[in-house]
């Protein structure tokens, strides 16, 4: 045991603790409270009815209080643990509460009224995940279209990404010709034109073209990404031009050579690319906001802004399909962190 | 990066999605020997650019110059044609100020809060920013444990989106909230931090450090490992304290980065949108009311649109970004100069 707490506390050759090692180990732990603490409680939240989520102080877990239908009232009622005026202890169901007073009915004689003042009962609860939170919005709300909308536009500006940005870099990397440089440098400084400067006018163009309230106008503004052209291009440069030169020999089209020889090879960018461009475009916010008005056509993000803003929030299902929303990335962030963030640390691009 | 061999095609699944891929591909084949062959290898280079170029075109190229067209004409009218030439009345307007440090006296009242709340904004957020993940890259450059598991902690918040980000911490600042719930523990009374302007305020800038950390973090850290370790071995055999060696070799060293890494942050911070508009919708009031806000509601969604104004204000944020986007390139071109590192 002890053998394992040094190697988890081992320090850089020093004798005992010094100051920077508590540093490290304070920033560490809140680190990693701050950081997860916010979505692990996000996803307790999404489990608890909406009752429970009324409650202050809230609970860690998810409690509902239990209810017994009872003879002679509609709804079912509330069951508390009382402490009768004589001093007994029973469970019983209230059917209303005036001021500090609450009126009571014993389940089994639901004849007999009882009065009890309110700090002599607790609520009997138990551990209950409230599922229909999650159930509810896929079969009552429009939240399968979202979801739906959101995968068709993640997956298909994801290949319509790989595919231009790819044909561009092949372009850039592999041929000499006039303005090449030119080219290059013009897709590099759409690095400096975000959508923020130009989405007044921008939205004028997809209005022309039709693409108002299409998720094609979702999906295109977006496709042609620099740092896209960017990431293959620089792995396309050490493809050995000596490969392509064969090809010609054999007398394969450059078609051929572009999507048989280089694609193949640009296998590692090209996966890097398509995780950048799946979480890009689920993320995207502010121009699905813009684009689509119509709400058969929102995508999760915009739906879920949009009921999130409304006046009488519903939180248990705004928090239950945020998880729903946070899965893929969620997934992504497990299985494929690696990638990223070596991309990041090798091209500084996000 | 370097080039693999590819793998021999394997699993049957793979198999069975690329044989309608590699039929397309082949179908598109025969036309395009014969654009080839009208072409040349020059025209094939044109053909394969198109696309590409195509879309930056109309989606972005096009819109940049359009916008310059588009904030001198007034009216609501969608298309520049139906648009009225105003001449720089919209710029005017945006400046029509008896006063330009109070926002009241000024005609667009709003587009000054903005431009009062951004600068502030930016100030407060890239200072705590670069402090946060420049601590977080030293530590984790620190001999440490199962580091790539820390790297990732402060990693995950970055790939969650503006709208779960804003929504996540929305209902932590509750009323009922995560946040109060601790708070309460040291007996504190629940308060609705959300609705007082100054703690919405530190909200703002306090989430969007929270999402973009590790971002900044990953890029510094990168910085860090390239420093070689003999310097501080040879620093440690001449005696020399440790914080003497952080700004004397640390800092120096890690310049290059920490350069590119605050215009970085600048520049997004200059554009703060997205989670602050879900977490607060830039209230309360107008307190956390950002430029790009601004200009989205000029723009689109009040009453009483006015695209032009929009335009207007949107063409002087792009200002501001190109001068830090250019900065941003002539530090990449000095470091790149100095060629100590790649």
């Amino acid at each position: 045991m002890s053998r394992i707490a040094a190697f988890i506390f081992r320090r850089k050759g020093r004798n005992g603790w010094h100051w920077t090692d508590i540093v490290t180990w304070i920033w560490l732990v809140g680190g990693l409270l701050i950081m997860f603490g916010p979505a692990v409680w996000l996803v307790g939240s999404s489990f608890k009815s909406p009752a429970a989520l009324a409650e202050f102080p809230p609970t860690i877990l998810p409690y509902v209080t239990q209810k017994a239908t009872v003879e002679g009232y509609d709804k079912p009622l509330d069951l508390y643990d009382a402490t009768l005026p004589d001093g007994r202890k029973a469970v019983l169901a209230e059917v209303r509460r005036i001021g500090v007073i609450s009126q009571m009915v014993d389940p089994e004689k639901p004849g007999e009224i009882i009065k009890v003042n309110i700090s002599q009962r607790t609520p009997v609860r138990t551990m209950a995940f409230a599922t229909t939170n999650y159930t509810e919005p896929f079969t009552h709300f429009d939240f399968v279209r979202y979801l739906w909308n959101s995968v068709f536009v993640t997956v298909t500006a994801t290949l319509i990404t790989l595919v231009v940005n790819s044909m561009a870099a092949f372009a850039l990397s592999k041929y000499e010709f006039r303005g090449r440089t030119f080219a290059m440098l013009l897709i590099l400084a759409t690095l400096m034109v975000p959508l923020s400067v130009i989405m007044v006018p921008l939205y004028s163009i997809v209005s022309a073209l039709g693409l108002f309230n299409n998720l094609w106008g979702v999906i295109l503004p977006t496709v042609a990404t620099p740092t896209g052209v960017f990431i293959l291009r620089q792995y396309m440069l050490t493809i050995p031009d000596e490969l392509i030169d064969a090809a010609r020999m054999d007398k394969a089209s450059e078609w051929q050579i572009y999507w048989r020889i280089v694609l193949p090879l640009t296998a590692p960018a090209l996966a890097v690319l398509a995780i950048f461009s799946v979480v890009w475009r689920w993320n995207d916010f502010l121009w699905p906001l813009i684009v689509l008005s119509r709400k058969e056509l929102y995508t999760l993000q915009v739906g879920l802004s949009i009921y999130s803003g409304e006046l009488n929030v519903q939180w248990h299902f705004i928090l239950a399909m945020t998880v729903v929303t946070m899965i893929p990335v969620v997934l992504v962030f497990i299985f494929l962190q690696r990638f990223i963030t070596t991309g990041i640390a090798g091209t500084g691009l996000k | 990066m370097k080039a693999e061999t590819p793998r021999p095609a394997g699993s049957g699944f793979g198999e069975a999605i690329m044989v309608p891929v590699r039929l397309a591909m082949g179908l598109v084949d025969a036309p395009l020997r014969w654009v080839q062959r009208k072409l040349g290898l020059g025209g094939m280079a044109a053909f394969f650019l198109l696309p590409n170029m195509l879309i930056f075109g109309i989606f972005v190229l096009l819109p940049f110059f359009i916008n310059f067209a588009y904030s001198m004409t007034g009216g609501t009218a969608l298309f520049l044609d139906d648009r009225t030439f105003v001449g720089t009345d919209q710029y005017a307007r945006l400046f029509d100020c008896s006063n330009y440090i109070d926002p009241n006296s000024c005609t667009e009242d709003t587009f000054w809060t903005a431009v009062g709340n951004t600068a502030w904004f930016v100030v407060l957020q890239v200072t705590l920013m670069i402090l946060f993940s420049l601590i977080t890259a030293l530590i984790l450059n620190r001999e440490l444990m199962a580091r790539s598991f820390w790297r990732a902690v402060f990693f995950f918040p970055v790939l969650l989106s503006p709208v779960v980000v804003g929504l996540i911490w929305k209902w932590i600042l509750q009323r009922q909230g995560l946040l109060n719930f601790a708070l309460y523990g040291f007996g504190f009374e629940p308060y609705t931090w959300l609705n007082d302007r100054n703690w919405a305020f530190a909200a703002a800038v306090g989430v969007s450090i929270w999402a973009h950390m590790g971002f900044y973090t990953l890029i510094l850290l990168a910085g860090l490992q390239a420093i070689p370790k003999d310097l501080y071995e040879a620093a440690e055999m001449d005696g020399t304290r440790p914080a003497r060696a952080f700004w004397r070799i640390t800092l120096p060293l890690l310049m290059p980065n920490l350069l590119v890494v605050i215009v970085l942050v600048l520049i997004r911070a200059v554009q703060i949108f997205d989670e602050v508009y879900v977490l607060t919708g830039g209230g309360p009031g107008t307190s956390t009311l950002y430029l790009t806000q601004y200009i989205y509601e000029t723009g689109f969604a009040t009453q009483l649109r006015n695209p032009g104004l929009a335009a207007a204000a949107s063409i002087l944020m792009g200002m501001v970004l190109v001068v830090l986007t250019l900065i941003q390139l002539g530090l990449g071109r000095s470091s790149e100069k100095k060629g100590s590192r790649k």
